[in-house]
């Protein structure tokens, strides 16, 4: 108890990091598990359905197959970078999720604000240095086979992300020039309040075209369709990780998906106004969205327990039945409604602008490499670039006036 | 000892370990390793220097541009090994001391100077300048001209590059 006394911010921070990267792991094997279900809706099939109730435990499967695949290195590859490669994609991209404040830093234990891991001034900027070097786990990847097709995959993707990294941060900054701040809770605080009593404040008003450029320019950052040309298969086999099997495979599958939350994450910051909610503070019942969401989910999946489901299936979801229904009760006890606000609406933005990437996937069909990067240079880029030239114009224009 | 201390001495040992690898390595592609291992090493040590914005900065210009810029023509030219040629005598026997020579003479008036104590105690301009906002308002506030004044200079590189590029067409 004395060296947690003394060491709060150590002591706080681990317990802090293991929780993250519990939840984000959970988080990261269930997008997979949404990603096929709504694409195979997308697709009228019924995508994982045999392991567990709905393919609840596909994820898990999918794990277990990847620790006791065979694990193949290729004898011309170069040793020491093809094993670096995965461990700095994933390593990176988890690292970015650290610095993701996931509610109001009000909230505290031991004097430790909870629902952020790092908290700096400059977050942003620490944001995108980490997202900078993530390119190196691709390019890596791709030339330390020593083979054709990742070769390719590897030069595709760093010209890629090179290219649409420009127009992502050059989007941003029309943000930060309306927040004044690199924190992310000054960034989110500055979105607080109405126009005309009833629309957010939310950066996505005002800068709705860096939106549409962000969103752009991450979707070519995280290498998803419509812009995955490093592992187009019909082209490249499979780009970048043709050579990589076994669990080495998973961390470039697993750093793509954690990409795709920081990049949910970073939206939700910078234009939907983070953890706060897009109903003011006298509307008290939103206390209970939670836990009534909670229960509603918890009673349809008890009708499809009864109804639907047999044999084993009918016991694993009866389980998830009482999970769901357990934490809706536990969410309508106002205190604890109090705490999880933040983390809710956070959660719900989120969840919402990856069902929208994963739509995007079973909608758009892939881009060729040239109009790639003729979109990229040429619409894209200029398109930021005005945006963020007319807004600090905007700003601007009073101190002119009148200074 | 404390532990900005013990990660001074680790970064910095990372950095020389990088920096004899980049020169050592026969690779072009573990050079260029090497060389953001220094990038990465110096931006913490940045950072224990009270300087979190020139650390950040580090990394994105230097490890996340540039170096990804040098990693991709590395690759897209499939640069081969590099074949050592004999070292030279007088590199061997006077270069190697000299270099030596020339570290403890910095190292020497680094000590003795007022920067160096400066930043010792902490009370430098490194320290004062930590701050993101009030760096930007000395930058283009103070320094106005000369920022504007690099900023036209790298401009005139990036058209000579251009122009140099095209000279075939």
């Amino acid at each position: 108890m004395g060296f947690i006394t003394q060491h709060p911010v150590l002591v706080v921070s681990l317990v802090k990091i293991a929780v993250l990267l519990f939840i984000v792991m959970t988080a990261l094997a269930y997008l997979t598990w949404l990603e096929r279900k709504v694409i195979a809706r997308i697709q009228s099939r019924w995508g994982p359905y045999n392991v567990g109730a709905h393919g609840l435990l596909q994820p898990l499967a999918d794990g277990l197959k990847f620790l006791f695949k065979e694990d193949m290195t290729p004898p011309t590859s170069d040793r020491l970078v093809y094993l670096l490669a995965p461990f700095l994609a994933l390593s990176l991209a988890l690292t970015a999720i650290a610095l993701i404040p996931f509610g109001p830093p009000s909230v505290r234990v031991l004097g430790q604000s909870i629902f952020v891991v790092s908290d700096i001034d400059i977050g942003l900027l620490f944001l995108f240095s980490i997202t900078s070097i993530g390119v190196y786990g691709v390019a890596l990847a791709g030339w330390s086979s020593n083979s054709k097709y990742p070769l390719l995959g590897g030069l595709r993707s760093s010209a890629q992300m090179i290219s649409y990294e420009v127009s992502l941060t050059i989007s941003v900054v029309g943000v930060l020039l309306l927040a004044g701040s690199l924190s992310f809770n000054d960034i989110i605080e500055g979105q607080r309040g109405y126009w005309l009593h009833f629309i957010p404040r939310w950066h996505v008003v005002p800068q709705i075209v860096g939106f549409l450029c962000y969103l752009t320019a991450a979707i070519a950052e995280t290498n998803r369709i419509p812009f995955d040309l490093p592992e187009a298969e019909t082209e490249l086999v499979a780009g970048f990780h043709t050579e990589y099997s076994s669990f080495k495979f998973a961390m470039f599958f697993m750093a793509e998906y954690a990409n795709m939350i920081t990049v949910s994450c970073l939206a939700t910051i910078l234009f939907f106004g983070g953890w706060l909610s897009p109903f003011p503070d006298s509307w008290t019942w939103q206390l209970f969205l939670p836990g009534a969401g909670l229960l509603l989910l918890g009673a349809y999946c008890a009708y499809d327990t009864v109804m639907n489901m047999r044999g084993i299936a009918q016991i694993q979801f009866a389980v998830v039945t009482l999970l769901a229904a357990g934490g809706g009760a536990i969410s309508l006890y106002p205190p604890v409604a109090a705490v999880i606000q933040g983390p809710f609406w956070f959660t719900t933005k989120i969840l919402l602008i990856l069902f929208f990437y994963i739509w995007m996937r079973g909608t758009l069909p892939r881009f060729r490499y040239d109009q790639l990067m003729s979109f990229g240079w040429k619409l894209l880029l200029p398109v930021s670039l005005a945006n963020l030239v007319i807004t600090a114009f905007v700003i601007i224009w009073p101190l002119l006036r009148h200074g | 000892m404390s532990v900005p201390i013990i990660l001074f001495f680790v970064c910095a040992l990372l950095a020389v370990v990088g920096a004899v690898l980049l020169i050592l390595a026969r690779e072009p592609i573990h050079s260029a390793l090497a060389l953001v291992l220094v990038m990465m090493s110096l931006a913490v040590l940045y950072l224990l220097l009270g300087a979190p914005f020139v650390a950040a900065v580090q990394i994105i210009v230097y490890a996340g541009a540039i170096m990804v810029l040098f990693v991709f023509v590395i690759m897209l030219l499939n640069a081969g090994v590099e074949e050592r040629t004999d070292f030279s005598k007088i590199a061997k026997w006077a270069g190697v001391p000299l270099g030596f020579f020339l570290l403890l003479l910095i190292a020497h008036f680094l000590a003795h100077s007022s920067i160096g104590t400066a930043i010792a105690t902490g009370t430098g301009a490194a320290t004062q300048a930590a701050d993101t906002r009030e760096l930007s308002t000395q930058l283009f506030r103070q320094y106005l001209f000369p920022f504007e004044a690099t900023s036209i200079l790298i401009l005139i590189a990036i058209l000579g590059a251009l122009v140099l590029a095209r000279k075939d067409e």
